[in-house]
């Protein structure tokens, strides 16, 4: 075991034994242990095997950014084994093996990566036929070098989302971030402070460093309870005006911030040479968090790779641990002197300055490293800590607008935001030291703040007393490979150099031809490497060939967060548990539940059938409350009306009612419906299920222009229509206890009245969508199912009948009614559906006026006709089947069914124009491919001459 | 998400708003030709610069306008369509 005794091990509670499997191997952890941290204290280091030549691979940085360190977890893929805590009984796997990990059949791919050149892909895959890539290649590939599994049978996971707001957000809770948000939230601010790990602290949490620091801005911290803290939360994006996505678990914040303070540290960076990539490799911060979070021996006898102070700061860490340091090995020519290079002389460590690590050799099969070589001469070892340098973690601030640059003294990556409500603090903003970046974290929290308007003097960047490089990368290309900058990927030196060569010299272009940066690090290892040796290959600066483009998500975010918990969206008419109690099928037309009919479904034809039947010769009754309504005041009502629709409704009196067309500019048919002029100034104005929301915003934009004085109201909601119709319905409603004559004389066809049925206040129209006596009832929703169940008890001696959706189509089918977006397409004109009658010629401006005016004299091409089928036909064909002439289609079938008052198939359907007339005959080309002939017959299959709704 | 500020209800996620395109010229359509007619139903210019544009907030169903600099994507301000016709 390589645990070690406390107080190392932070996040683990020795206490609790907790046991799972990995490979089908059982390993024991402790609480809080990581699945890498648990596999590691058992001396288990390989994870994965490498993307293309399936080499071991383990842990690198303890971050979770790496694909080398992603596993199989039985309901989730790719889960970052780093970060990833153990529980009981947890199967977890290796990914990318062929066999197992122990013995990955595929490991024999390393033997031939000269076959397997950059840009392999684009080389090899073309051929040899136009079609290879997508039925060999592409599904043999995916096989072989795939990430994890996705399960689709795994049980459902419950996500939500939250909204938060706040006026200051700190992404980061290192130094920086916390001084920054204890600093704001001292101020008065609300302040948000969003940490990916369990803990705060950043570097503080695991790093050698006095812990009084943090124990102190802990207790600040804890004394502010306008300081909200979210640990184990990723800032994923930065999205326009401070707009960001924080993702904890499975839940989402989205997040809205005043100011926003990007403390996300730096990156940590690798070095290149051969055999880089070998099981205990892995930077310096990795063997600190190894050691401080989990107790974790990071190996028995460690070289050190040292550029930085953190590198020295690593190597008392080991000694500490218990390690044997051989050597530091510090590339720099004259390392800094100082307290720390006298501690680690004074504890026996050799360091070799101006040398550095040229290669590496692993034991047998590459499983672990075994020695380093160090200016020619091999150093036995299980650990080499890398602790070269950092790069600023680029991502958030580059989303946020931040243009990357070089500074070449320092060696390094330096960001530049421009100014406004986004600031960067700490070591993503350059700062070195942990006093520098509490100070800076101090400066970025008053730029907020007085930018949020409070008083407060705004301090200069702080400059660090000594400039000195920190990030001295050394690149040792090895001419036999295997040097490698993107471990997710498996590229080395020479691929980007001959990406070069190939004439991909710009890094977006290098990417791509490469892959290099693609992988789940998303370049955070690899993109400093990728830029020198690509400016070194290309005679330019790196500060020249810059990084690829940044964009959302920062790192890899599961779609149940993004799709949260999901309520479909429904509307129910008023009646709903009327029509429930007659044990209607509902069915959903858009978001409205609709009756489609009133039975069981074993006898729906046969209900359907009766329906249809009672309308015809009883008395049926529809529940229409999911049509618009919009009721237009004001004294320009008739001429708002009159621009808006193409019939005249300024001279409409009043207690009359009229049909309604609406075209959008184009000329093409948008909406029909009625208009009921209730008095001078108001319109009681109807509008299709589907369209009104559209009309109604359309309505308002119109008159956003126009300015004319009506006020529109959206009453569909807040009333509920019925339609009492059929030979019979005057009967019932005369029966009812009612104040409004509904004789002949008294209540025409096309008028409407307003007064009261049943003790319920209505809003009566006389019209025919049934082609029968009709009357539609409008009333407030509160009242609707009072209204029905008086209709209801009220009919029953006359035979009436709830009829459903489905009866109430082939009702207006018979009767030849359109109904828009079903017989209507995006181009339809008035002419083609022979509403000329609909469209007045005497006012001087419609809506679509001018463009049907020019429609007309391009030529009609179509017109809408009613085919009939003959009864007993064997083939009938479905709605959208093609009408052709001459073999060329000409239209097609909008509406279809059979008629059981005519006893034959009817539909609605686009002809050319020349085979309009009734008795024509077309051509219509069935779902199975065969053609059959059907007459045009005129466009009321029932009742042509509308005698029976004027009864 | 970028925000929009109505002139009506204040500053809102610009989720809660709907573009209806940018203020079009007004033609008299009686006397335009078919071709001018066409262009002003179809064409949209897109050039660079600062765009008018009419913009719908949902919930209220209210219409204003907003200038936006069509490279930046920056709204420069927003303001109630009365003072259209005030310009105009």
């Amino acid at each position: 075991m390589n645990r070690l005794p406390a107080p190392f091990g932070s996040r683990i509670d020795r206490s609790r034994r907790i046991r799972f499997t990995f490979e089908g191997k059982p390993f024991e952890g402790h609480e809080g242990d990581s699945i890498a941290s648990a596999l590691a204290a058992s001396g288990q280091w390989v994870l994965s095997r490498s993307f293309k030549y399936h080499r071991p691979r383990g842990i690198l940085s303890m971050t979770g950014a790496d694909a080398n360190a992603l596993v199989q977890l039985p309901f989730e893929p790719n889960a970052a084994a780093e970060r990833t805590p153990i529980s009981d009984g947890l199967r977890v796997s290796a990914q990318n093996v062929n066999g197992s990990l122990e013995r990955d059949r595929d490991a024999i791919m390393d033997m031939f990566g000269r076959f397997l050149p950059v840009g392999f892909y684009y080389r090899t895959f073309m051929g040899p036929r136009r079609d290879s890539w997508l039925k060999f290649w592409e599904p043999m590939i995916r096989r072989k070098a795939g990430l994890g599994v996705v399960d689709t049978k795994a049980p459902a996971r419950h996500f939500d989302k939250t909204h938060l707001h706040c006026d200051v957000l700190v992404v980061g809770a290192g130094p920086a971030g916390l001084s920054a948000a204890i600093t704001a939230a001292e101020a008065g601010a609300d302040v948000v402070l969003c940490e990916e790990n369990p803990e705060i602290g950043g570097a503080l949490s695991y790093g050698r460093y006095d812990p009084a620091v943090l124990s102190g801005l802990s207790s600040r911290l804890a004394a502010l309870p306008n300081l909200k803290v979210l640990t184990a939360t990723v800032c994923n994006g930065w999205y326009e005006d401070n707009w960001l996505p924080l993702i904890q678990g499975n839940r989402l914040h989205r997040t809205r911030a005043r100011e926003v303070i990007l403390a996300t540290g730096a990156i940590e960076q690798p070095a290149v040479f051969r055999n880089n990539d070998l099981p205990g490799i892995m930077l310096g911060g990795a063997a600190q968090r190894l050691i401080r979070h989990y107790g974790v021996r990071p190996g028995d006898s460690a070289v050190v790779l040292a550029a930085h102070d953190d590198g020295y700061r690593t190597a008392l860490d080991l000694l500490d641990a218990g390690l044997s340091v051989v050597e530091l090995v510090d590339p720099r020519p004259a390392g800094e002197a100082g307290p720390l290079e006298a501690e680690l002389r004074d504890n026996g460590i050799a360091i070799r300055k101006g040398a550095t690590v040229e290669a590496a050799e692993g034991t047998p099969g590459n499983r672990h490293l075994a020695r380093v070589r160090v200016g020619g001469s091999w150093i036995a070892c299980d650990l080499l800590a890398v602790s070269i340098g950092s790069a600023p973690a680029w991502q958030l601030p580059c989303q946020a607008g931040g243009k990357v640059g070089y500074d070449a003294a320092t060696q390094t990556m330096t960001i530049t935001l421009p100014q406004g409500p986004v600031h960067l603090a700490g070591a993503v903003a350059g700062t070195d030291e942990i006093k520098d970046a509490i100070a800076d974290g101090q400066r970025a929290a008053t730029a907020a703040l007085s930018r949020l308007g409070h008083a407060v003097a705004v301090e200069r960047p702080v400059t660090p007393k000594t400039i000195r490089p920190r990030y001295v990368q050394s690149i040792v290309a090895d001419p036999k490979g295997r040097d490698f900058v993107d471990f997710d990927e498996d590229l080395q030196v020479k691929d980007l150099q001959n990406a070069t060569k190939d004439g991909y010299r710009e890094i977006e272009l290098v990417k791509r031809f490469t892959t290099i940066g693609m992988g789940p690090s998303q370049g955070r290892h690899s993109a400093l490497a990728t830029a020198r040796i690509v400016a070194e290959a290309t005679g330019r600066t790196i500060g020249e060939i810059g990084i690829t483009t940044a964009r959302p998500p920062v790192g890899p975010e599961t779609l149940g967060v993004l799709a949260g918990h999901h309520e479909v969206l429904e509307r129910r008419t008023a009646l709903h548990a009327r029509h429930l109690a007659l044990n209607a099928a509902m069915k959903p037309v858009g978001a409205w539940w609709r009756p489609y009919y009133y039975g069981d479904a074993s006898s729906a034809e046969e209900a359907v059938r009766e329906e249809i039947l009672a309308v015809r010769e009883g008395v049926g009754l529809l529940d229409v409350s999911t049509l618009g309504k919009l009721e237009i005041r004001g004294p320009d009502a008739g001429e708002f009306l009159d621009r808006l629709y193409t019939m005249a409704h300024a001279s409409q009196p009043v207690g009359r009612v009229r049909y309604c067309l609406m075209l959008n500019e184009m000329g093409s048919v948008v909406d029909d419906g009625v208009a009921y002029r209730m008095a001078q100034d108001q319109f009681y104005v109807t509008a299709t299920t589907g369209a009104v929301a559209r009309v109604y915003a359309d309505m308002l934009f119109w008159n956003a222009e126009w300015r004319l004085k009506v006020d529109v109201l959206n009453l569909t909601g807040a009333f509920s229509g019925l339609n009492v119709t059929g030979p019979k319905a005057r009967q019932v409603l005369e029966a009812l206890e009612c104040d409004i004559d509904f004789s002949r004389d008294a209540f025409p066809y096309l008028s409407g009245r307003d007064g009261t049925v049943a003790g319920v206040p209505v809003r009566v129209m006389r019209i025919g969508f049934t082609g029968e006596l009709s009357y539609e009832l409008h009333c407030p929703s509160s009242l609707a199912p009072a209204l029905w169940d008086a209709v209801m008890a009220t009919g029953k001696p006359h035979g009436l009948r709830p009829y459903g959706l489905e009866a109430s189509r082939i009702l207006r089918l018979e009767k030849g009614h359109i109904l828009i977006g079903q017989d209507t397409d995006a181009i339809t004109t008035p002419d083609e559906l022979g509403f000329g009658w609909a469209v007045s010629k005497k006012k001087p401006f419609f809506v679509g006026k001018r463009s049907i005016e020019m429609r007309a004299r391009l030529g009609q091409t179509r017109t809408l006709v009613g085919l009939q089928f003959p009864a007993g036909a064997r083939n009938i064909p479905g709605e959208s089947c093609l009408v052709l002439r001459n073999g060329a289609p000409v239209g097609q079938i909008t509406s279809v069914g059979y008629s059981p008052s005519l006893g034959h198939h009817i539909a609605l359907a686009y002809v050319h124009v020349d085979d309009q007339a009734e008795g024509s005959s077309v051509t219509v080309k069935c779902r199975n491919g065969e053609l059959v002939e059907a007459p045009v017959v005129a466009h009321a299959f029932f009742d042509p001459t509308n005698a029976r709704q004027e009864i | 998400m970028k925000l929009l500020t109505c002139p009506m209800n204040g500053p809102r996620n610009i989720d809660e708003f709907q573009s209806f395109g940018p203020v079009r010229a007004k033609l008299d359509p009686n006397a335009t030709a078919d071709r001018d007619w066409s262009r002003h139903l179809f064409r949209a210019e897109n050039r660079k610069g600062i765009l008018v544009e009419w913009w719908r907030h949902v919930p209220s169903n209210y219409f204003f306008l907003a200038e936006r600099d069509l490279v930046t994507n920056e709204i420069i301000r927003t303001f109630d369509a009365s003072q259209l016709r005030d310009r105009a």
